[in-house]
């Protein structure tokens, strides 16, 4: 999976989306939780980005927005040269054809009173194409598609096992041709072995459509297995957005490290190994996020500049970005060339670049 | 290793439905010693949670049916009347579940509910179990334990709600803690601090563990022993550097395949296992894994026996191909080459 095409096929600019907390009988706002805060990047055809973070950073609330399943407060969503943040429903509907969603829980995103074959046609209705009978067969067809049979069309959903449920919520997805897939956790809810036939059915399907992913996922195997870049989030910021093996490789950003060197390997002599760096304490509450770097209570190479300045999100070259005042693995020629990415968000210190590099660290996976 | 604790015969739970009777956990052998970490790893239905919850007395129903032995310290659990099991349920041996959020009633402060446990158990006052509470938050890694003793659970986040039930799984100092998906519902930062957690304190309270878990990662770090299962059966068992390192079962590759590995280059397509796990209504005849098996053979419609078959005595599986046979064909088993053949 490669990026082919050059023009970004959705940018998602300076994006913002707060939900209010409102209390008493006037219903006033008291706060607001920061869910995504001012996030920009774009999306290439036929690429796959993958969103990761712990549960809380904004990462679904973000895939949501561009789709546009949620308003956002502030910032916009441009999708093939188009501005969507605020279309109505109405002129949203025909661009709905172009982008569909896949949601992680395959028990709860079916209706389980209707048969597979009026799940997998009613996009197909409600836009109004074809007739009964060619959608009957264009639904027999996607079935076979994502690997179930077409006898399987007139069944209902508990007839079915997890993973034969969210191949239909694939079908189901699939059955406008759409060019953007937004992927919510889509393997999560399934047992490991069911797991691997899907992201190997995923992979082929976009082969096979031509599609664009939006990968969200908290598991950083499976995210680096299907995406060609990744974008790291933590409290509504993306902090670090790498192509895959630079990511894995070289991370920048402690959280990063941290992330990586806390997946289990299924290798008991590396495990012993490699050094573990255990993250303190939870994700800080959304509704104030920490002063300066949003990561700095957790750090262990914060120092007092990370609790006063919020870092820009730098260019590192490569199309790697990372917010860091002690970026890690990177050497002094490297800093002096470090640029404030046009994604950085706008609140943070754009003078605040990164001046020393910070440690030289093992990789985080392999302890070499 | 140490005392042995626990020792499981040839156990058999079927649940009796009106479909047919279901083989949750059918011929389930084990031992267990105090000091040692078992992994039970295997897919949903393949039997783990079941055999953990029998053997606490969790699955008692009309409708259950039992066979075998779990031996506890001299003594058959599963014929121990309900009463007498109460004693040893929770105060020598005790479980920590899935689910952080729905294991602790809303309704009651964290701290009553670990005091009700030791006062349920011990003759002690309830200042003295107020105490020992506060004592156990604390080294379970709860900041500031002496007030957040008075929380409601709603107040702690999900990693803090599963040390809590770490800290009342071990308020009575029990000799065995099951601990069943403990980190399935936590992110992988706090994953790793719970794991290492219950890996510290099993030889502070000298005890042993049995950690249930469909990730092989989770066991590679802290297990000593594993017990693959599958359909209700052990499919392989030995120590964890022989199942890692020489896995002997087909099915232990597919698993091995399956997870996108991190430590590796990135590869292509990733090793599946084709079809679904087996209805436990009808289980497929011979070999329970063969319908699935890409390497089944005419002989694989006879059940092979659960038994040594490499050099590492310890080390057993359930599968009729030659040791020879096996390490030839597992490294492409692994990587995925016959699913692309």
């Amino acid at each position: 999976m490669s990026g082919k095409g050059n023009a970004p096929l959705i940018e998602v600019k300076n994006l913002k989306k707060y939900f209010p907390i409102r209390k008493g009988v006037l219903q006033r706002e008291v706060a607001r939780v920061h869910a995504v805060d001012d996030v920009s990047f774009a999306v290439n055809e036929g690429e796959t980005i993958g969103l990761v973070g712990e549960s809380g950073c904004g990462k679904s609330t973000l895939g949501r927005c561009i789709v546009r399943l949620l308003e956002p407060t502030e910032g916009d969503v441009v999708f093939q040269g188009r501005s969507i943040g605020k279309l109505g429903a109405r002129s949203l509907r025909p661009l709905r054809r172009q982008m569909q969603m896949v949601f992680q829980d395959p028990y709860a995103s079916l209706n389980p009173r209707k048969r597979v074959g009026t799940i997998v046609s009613d996009p197909l209705r409600i836009h109004r194409i074809g007739d009964r009978k060619e959608r009957k067969k264009q639904v027999e067809e996607l079935l076979e598609a994502v690997g179930l049979s077409p006898e399987h069309y007139n069944r209902f959903p508990h007839e079915f096992s997890g993973g034969q449920r969210q191949r239909i919520g694939v079908a189901r997805a699939l059955a406008l041709r759409p060019k953007l897939v937004v992927a919510d956790e889509p393997v999560s809810a399934l047992d490991v072995s069911i797991q691997a036939q899907m992201i190997n059915l995923l992979e082929e399907l976009q082969d096979e459509f031509s599609l664009t992913y939006v990968f969200i996922a908290h598991d950083l195997g499976v995210v680096r297995h299907v995406s060609d870049r990744i974008a790291v989030m933590y409290l509504g910021r993306i902090m670090e957005l790498s192509p895959a093996e630079e990511l894995y490789e070289r991370p920048i950003m402690p959280y990063t490290e941290a992330l990586l060197s806390a997946v289990p390997i299924p290798d008991p002599d590396l495990s012993d190994q490699r050094e573990r760096i255990v993250l303190e304490g939870d994700v800080p509450s959304p509704i104030n996020p920490p002063s300066g770097c949003r990561f700095h209570p957790r750090c262990r190479y914060a120092t007092e500049i990370c609790s006063q300045v919020d870092p820009p999100l730098a260019d590192y070259g490569n199309g790697h970005l990372a917010a860091c005042h002690h970026p890690l693995n990177v050497d002094k020629a490297t800093l002096a060339r470090v640029t404030v990415s046009a994604a950085s968000p706008a609140e943070t210190d754009e003078t605040a670049l990164p001046e020393e590099p910070g440690k030289e660290v093992s990789h985080p996976v392999t302890g070499s | 290793m140490g005392e042995r604790l626990l020792e499981v015969k040839d156990l058999k739970v079927g649940f009796t439905t009106e479909d047919g009777i279901v083989r949750a956990v059918d011929g389930v052998e084990f031992e267990l010693d105090r000091g040692q970490v078992l992994g039970i790893v295997g897919e949903s239905g393949s039997g783990k949670s079941v055999t953990a919850m029998t053997m606490l007395g969790l699955t008692r129903a009309h409708n259950t049916s039992f066979e075998g032995q779990v031996v506890y310290k001299g003594q058959d659990l599963l014929a121990m009347p309900e009463r007498r099991l109460r004693d040893v349920r929770g105060n020598e041996i005790a479980m920590i579940f899935q689910d952080p959020m729905t294991s602790l009633n809303p309704v009651y402060r964290v701290g009553d509910q670990i005091v009700e446990a030791i006062l349920t158990h011990e003759d002690v006052g309830k200042r003295t179990a107020r105490q020992r509470t506060v004592e156990l938050l604390r080294r379970v890694g709860i900041p500031n334990p002496s007030q957040r003793v008075d929380d409601y659970p709603h107040q702690f986040s999900g990693g803090m709600r599963q040390r809590a039930m770490i800290a009342m799984a071990l308020s009575c100092n029990p000799d065995i803690l099951i601990a069943d998906e403990p980190t399935t519902a936590l992110d992988v930062t706090i994953q790793a601090q719970i794991i290492e957690l219950i890996d510290q304190l099993k030889d502070d309270f000298n005890s042993a563990v049995i950690l249930i878990t469909h990730d092989l990662g989770v066991v590679a770090d802290v297990a000593n022993e594993i017990l693959v299962m599958y359909a209700g059966r052990v499919v392989e068992r030995g120590p964890k550097r022989s199942i890692f390192y020489d896995p002997q079962h087909p099915y232990t590759w597919g698993l091995l395949g399956s997870i996108p590995r991190l430590d590796r280059p990135k590869g292509g397509r990733l090793a599946s296992i084709r079809g679904m796990p087996p209805s436990l209504i009808n289980l497929p005849h011979g070999c329970k894994f063969r319908p699935r098996c890409p390497h089944a053979f005419d002989r694989c419609i006879e059940e092979p026996d659960l038994r040594n078959r490499v050099e590492e005595r310890r080390h057993l599986d359930r599968c009729w191909l030659s040791v020879d046979e096996k390490r030839d064909l597992r490294e492409a088993t692994i990587k995925g080459e016959e699913a692309a053949a």
